[in-house]
């Protein structure tokens, strides 16, 4: 509450400081009202990490919840220290070849409180580098979708560092940071469909291949054991979800205000959507569908979220209700592969639907700074996205698997059939999550 | 002295509790079980995977009685437990050899009441 309050004495005194024009010394170009909402949105994506764990953990059977729960909190912890060493430079540093971020800003050298003019001239150039370190942080979270249940806790950790730098940086920089080569080119990825959503999804798809199937997979493998969990997480999720997209705009503008409602309307109507098809397909609309719908469509909406309206954002729902629904009901059992908790379905589908909406919705009345896509007249916009796709899938996929061979070379990646037989919580970490008596 | 085992429907332990009670039958251990019998579970579906839930959860009741106890509480468990459906459960009666309470010692039929 008093965060709130200060935020809106904030926005006044802002407004104040523009009427009166004095915007010309160097502290004044920081905007407090946008400096505390992406202060705020950082702590809100920050969030999804933990969300993410309880949405991942109760869908996974008693004997592992605590495996996936610490394999998304270390995830929080090792890849803020990989971004201030040399992610964050990698990723958004001065370009090299439009590649790749140089290391000129490794241990956030020159990364203080004087904004940084190319990325977010009115907040602190600190405030951004940290809001951008909670989305490398969920990014390799997601992956654990896939070879949850079965990946030994050191071949995680090395895994999720190597991958951070070499799949996510390089790709974040492509997209985002200044001089990256597919945003050059016009891509349109508002907050971090490709980066983010397709980027874990690809790897997802890798992992599930290369670990193979949990044992007894597909019959013999309980159902989730607590779906309470995995529906608060969901919650937590969709509400972290704001400071995602709207934090994207990296202003309180109106830019933010739609990029939340668009939001918002493409999670619900994604939700609606995965329970209409449940029901239509399996006579009755489940939780964990409703909950996973929703998921996607946010998912979906995340690069499109700064340029579509929001009758673009109820198109993208369905469409992210359908498309990931297809996959993970019908097109996964045909294939045979475990992508235990759907990440791949989800966010692999989810982000390429949704990169590829954006180049059919996005509108300049929306956003100028963006483009117009394909029913805006404007069909060159759908094959730039399609190309950024393309790139994404093909980069993440075979470097995500080539990092995934070499870890299963050095540490080997699954554990041992007894191991996984007894479950992760006792094997890797010697805890149990659930004691029988008392 | 007999020692009773009931696999009951959960939903309706209270009133066979209740039964028990009036007959003044106190001594029962209650258990959530999961199990099968004659009666098809209802088969789970999570994201297009159906589970045939073939184990129902059930709820289990041991009451050890006195031999003159015995009609009684089968006749509690039989009225509170039956609905006429499939899966109102089993009721099984094993001898019991020996009885102590822990707190005084006592043995056999002093011990259960």
């Amino acid at each position: 509450m008093v965060v709130l309050l200060t935020a809106g004495t904030a926005f006044c005194e802002t407004q104040q400081l523009v009427e009166a024009g004095s915007l010309t010394s160097q502290n004044s170009t920081i905007n407090t009202g946008d400096t505390a909402w992406v202060l705020i949105s950082a702590a809100l994506v920050m969030l999804m990490t933990p969300g993410l764990a309880f949405f991942y953990g109760g869908l996974v059977r008693r004997k592992n919840i605590l495996s996936v729960l610490m394999q998304c909190f270390m995830a929080l912890c090792i890849i803020s220290i990989q971004w201030i060493v040399c992610g964050y430079s990698l990723s958004f540093g001065p370009d090299k070849h439009s590649i790749i971020g140089g290391l000129d800003w490794t241990f956030l050298n020159g990364v203080g409180m004087t904004p940084n003019a190319a990325y977010a001239p009115t907040i602190p150039h600190e405030v951004f580098m940290m809001f951008q370190m909670m989305f490398a942080v969920i990014t390799p979270a997601l992956i654990i979708g896939a070879f949850a249940e079965r990946m030994k806790f050191s071949a995680f950790v090395i895994f999720i560092l190597l991958w951070a730098t070499i799949v996510y940086d390089p790709i974040t920089h492509w997209l985002w940071g200044n001089g990256g080569f597919l945003k050059n080119m016009g891509a349109l990825d508002f907050a971090g469909g490709a980066v983010v959503h397709i980027n874990a999804g690809m790897t997802a798809l890798a992992a599930a291949l290369i670990l193979g199937k949990r044992q007894g997979y597909p019959n013999g493998i309980s159902p989730p054991h607590n779906l309470p969990f995995a529906a608060l997480g969901a919650g937590l999720l969709w509400f972290g979800w704001f400071g995602f997209n709207a934090g994207s705009a990296l202003k309180a503008s109106g830019l933010a205000g739609n990029a939340f409602a668009v939001t918002h309307i493409a999670g619900a109507v994604a939700g609606v959507t995965w329970s209409v098809l449940d029901w239509l397909k399996y006579k009755k609309p489940t939780t964990l569908g409703m909950i996973t719908g929703a998921v996607a469509g946010l998912a979906a909406v995340t690069p499109a979220s700064g340029y579509v309206t929001p009758v673009g954002a109820i198109w993208i729902g369905i469409g992210a209700g359908i498309l990931p629904w297809l996959v993970v009901t019908c097109i996964k059992t045909k294939f045979g592969y475990d992508d235990s908790l759907d990440a791949f379905g989800v966010h692999g589908i989810g982000g390429i639907w949704g990169v590829i909406a954006t180049g059919l919705w996005a509108t300049k009345t929306i956003n100028p700074d963006g483009a117009d896509g394909l029913f805006y007249g404007n069909p060159l916009q759908l094959w730039i996205q399609i190309k950024v796709v393309i790139v994404t899938i093909v980069y993440s996929f075979v470097v995500g698997a080539v990092l995934l061979k070499f870890v299963d070379a050095v540490v080997k990646l699954r554990v041992s059939d007894h191991e996984e037989r007894v479950g992760l919580d006792l094997t890797q970490h010697r805890e149990a999550a659930y004691t029988i008596i008392d | 002295m007999k020692y009773i085992i009931a696999v009951i429907q959960p939903d309706r332990l209270d009133e066979v509790l209740k039964r028990l009670e009036e007959k003044e039958i106190h001594l029962v251990t209650v258990s959530n079980v999961v199990g099968r019998g004659r009666q098809k579970g209802i088969a789970e579906v999570y994201r297009g995977h159906k589970e045939q839930g073939s184990l129902l959860r059930k709820v289990k009741l041991e009451i050890a009685v006195n031999d003159a106890f015995v009609e009684p509480a089968i006749k509690a468990v039989t009225d509170g437990a039956r609905t006429g459906q499939i899966g109102d459960g089993k009721i099984f009666v094993l001898d019991l050899p020996e009885c102590i309470r822990i707190r005084t010692g006592e043995k056999g039929n002093l011990a259960i009441g």
